[in-house]
């Protein structure tokens, strides 16, 4: 038995371990967005809504995408003004390098002038995305 | 296609023990043929996956039924992100660059092992930024899929 091994295992397994439990608590909060970008209806390739928009960015190989789409799809029909917009992310990448998306799903609150206001990586939890929705719309 | 997601999470399992052993052992044989089942799963589709086969004969008949079936593209695409670090590692155990053995296989392990305990998504992280870096898509497997599904 290598003793290298042994230790390389317990390295991978420590440091997985420390990645996962950060990834899960961050996973799902909406964060107040760094850089303010604006995006209009022209790059969106779709209207905003009258009071917010959540733009998802989503992927081939994503799992999550899915449940985000049940969360932002159910939001939006039930809170009025307040539009789910899904992009493909891969066939957007002029988008995706202007806002900065690394990874799928990631959620952006746009407020009523397509302002980025909040974002989200991973599935965004309902009460989240309604909190935000009651912060930025006025 | 789709299929059960509790079958590619066990599948990460057996595969996070099976690598634990190629790191504690240094053999690059079993290594290699961690790398074949990877090859199986990813290029051949999940039903002829291994450890699937192992899910669906031995642990899916003590189950209930799945509360919902999922995508086979995302563990396929993680199948594939293995497969790569599973031939590298092999490589490097059976050249004699031990180094380069225990690196890669470190990281299949911790992807493995973060797939079998958080259920993560792998190719939510990679695929998007390895697209963003080669200007276009790894794979257009499952855009093809969708346009199909439009088109019928």
């Amino acid at each position: 038995m290598s003793v290298v091994g042994l230790v390389v295992v317990v390295v991978a397994l420590v440091a997985a371990t420390a990645f996962g439990v950060l990834r899960r608590r961050r996973a799902g909060s909406l964060r107040v967005a760094a850089a303010t970008e604006t995006v209009g209806a022209d790059v969106l390739g779709s209207s905003l809504g009258e009071r917010a928009t959540l733009v998802q960015f989503s992927s081939a190989f994503c799992r999550p995408c899915v449940a985000t789409r049940h969360v932002l799809g159910g939001v939006a029909g039930s809170v009025p003004g307040v539009r789910h917009v899904e992009i493909d992310a891969e066939s957007r990448l002029d988008l995706v390098r202007r806002l900065d998306v690394t990874s799928t799903p990631t959620t952006l609150l746009l407020d009523r002038a397509g302002r980025e206001r909040r974002r989200a990586t991973g599935v965004p939890r309902r009460d989240a995305v309604l909190a935000a929705l009651a912060d930025i719309v006025d | 296609m789709y299929v059960d997601p509790r079958g590619p999470r066990f599948g990460a399992a057996v595969t996070t023990a099976v690598l634990a052993v190629v790191l504690l052992t240094g053999n690059g044989w079993l290594l290699a043929a961690q790398a074949l089942v990877f090859a199986l799963g990813a290029f051949g589709g999940l039903r002829f996956a291994p450890y699937g086969l192992l899910f669906r004969l031995f642990v899916r008949p003590r189950l209930g039924p799945p509360a919902q079936l999922e995508a086979e593209a995302p563990p396929r695409f993680a199948q594939g992100v293995g497969f790569g670090f599973a031939v590298l590692g092999a490589a490097g155990y059976l050249s004699g660059l031990t180094a380069l053995g225990l690196v890669a296989t470190a990281f299949a392990l911790a992807a493995a092992f973060l797939n079998a305990a958080f259920d993560y998504c792998l190719g939510c992280e990679v695929h998007l930024r390895l697209t963003r870096l080669l200007g276009r898509p790894v794979t257009r497997y499952v855009t093809d899929n969708r346009r199909r599904e439009a088109h019928a």
